[in-house]
């Protein structure tokens, strides 16, 4: 459901003002979103100041730096740090993207970092993905074969291959779902961007049998038509990929199974 | 404990797609309403010159011009956007720059088509 205001006990309030280093011309400022579900408190933002010469040149390489010399209880998810794992997704100066790929450099005045939007928060930046993984898990995202099984591989064309290119390369991350609006408003009924990507990875592998029994789960009026082509996901993808296209040939192929029924 | 929610319109940078998406909405709906200002224009016509009068003398004062203009505009920018989501349903034109300049034009062709339909009117 639409709800534009943020519930009474999440309204944020203004956090802690961190010491800034003295004599020092390289200094950023970092505005952090912060919530310790021990507080019995509301959110709040903290300001951080870092010294930049003393730092390494990605956002994830600020916080990480927070976090080892400034304020030990900053809490956030990173592993690889170089846009694979999808750990460090966050909202970094109003659009969802990774901590450890986004330069501080790119970001113009002082950074602002929240969690993923629309989600419940589980401490600080670490935002709760149940409900994100449950709806990737829903789409059944492995193969379905029929046939009987090959000695060795399930063998494709190139060509068949080439199909999943813009597809199979998603991290899984959660910037396109958090970005849109219309999964903020229904993200209980809507698939969102991520899970309906993934299902089309599927639904066009040429060695999957089962394409008509994935295309009948999507054939909601929730599941997948609630994407009006808002376009905030292929803006935020990290890895480059649309999952607004990827929506739009699944709305076709639906399209294109009832005409030629 | 309860968990908050994270700020989402509050602090999403606000994209040109995202305006549009709003926009197209937004004159939807008001095409739907300006439906009451045409069923007084036929119920005017129905009940005889002097009531059209009245309804002319209401249309053609600056508000009431105004608020053609409006229409003609949410017209116009609701049809172009219309245009295209049917674009978009044939699968192509997903390209974020092609999105962009998809925005573009249904924002420029939107205010100009009004304009050329006004002069148009005015000089018939």
């Amino acid at each position: 459901m639409v709800e534009l205001a943020l519930p009474r006990n999440s309204k944020i309030t203004e956090g802690k003002k961190w010491p800034k280093p003295q004599n020092k011309n390289s200094i950023r400022e970092f505005k952090v979103y912060r919530w310790n579900p021990e507080d019995n408190q509301n959110p709040s933002i903290d300001t951080y100041y870092i010294d930049t010469e003393d730092c390494g040149p990605m956002v994830l390489d600020a916080l990480m730096k927070i976090k080892s010399d400034i304020d030990t209880s900053l809490t956030f998810r990173r592993s690889c740090r170089e846009g694979v794992c999808g750990s460090c997704a966050m909202n970094i100066d109003g659009v969802n993207r990774l901590a450890c790929t986004t330069a501080i450099e790119d970001v113009k005045g002082a950074v602002s970092i929240y969690p993923l939007p629309h989600q419940k928060v589980i401490k600080d930046l670490v935002p709760d993905l149940k409900n994100f993984f449950e709806q990737h898990k829903s789409v059944e995202p492995w193969l379905h074969t029929k046939k009987e099984d090959p000695k060795e591989e399930w063998l494709q064309s190139k060509e068949d291959r080439e199909q999943l290119d813009g597809l199979y390369e998603c991290i899984m991350c959660a910037c396109c779902s958090t970005s849109c609006p219309s999964y903020w408003w229904n993200s209980d009924k809507y698939l969102g961007p991520a899970a309906l990507l993934q299902a089309y990875r599927w639904i066009i592998d040429s060695r999957d049998d089962e394409r008509d029994e994935r295309l009948d789960k999507l054939e909601d009026p929730f599941k997948l038509y609630r994407c009006h082509t808002i376009m905030n996901c292929a803006k935020a993808c990290p890895k480059g990929l649309n999952p607004a296209k990827a929506i739009a040939s699944i709305k076709k192929m639906l399209v294109e199974r009832r005409v030629s029924k | 404990m309860n968990k908050p929610l994270s700020p989402h319109l509050s602090i999403y940078k606000f994209k040109l797609s995202l305006l549009m998406s709003i926009a197209h909405r937004i004159t939807g709906g008001a095409l739907y309403f300006s439906m009451i200002i045409f069923m007084f224009f036929l119920a005017s016509l129905a009940l005889g010159e002097q009531y059209y009068a009245i309804f002319s003398i209401i249309i053609g004062s600056w508000i009431g011009k105004l608020i053609m203009l409006g229409i003609t505009w949410a017209i116009f920018h609701h049809m172009l956007g219309g245009l295209r989501h049917f674009i978009w349903d044939t699968g192509k034109g997903f390209e974020v720059k092609t999105v962009d300049q998809l925005a573009a034009i249904t924002l420029i062709g939107g205010v100009l088509l009004t304009i050329i339909f006004w002069l148009v009117f005015f000089i018939i």
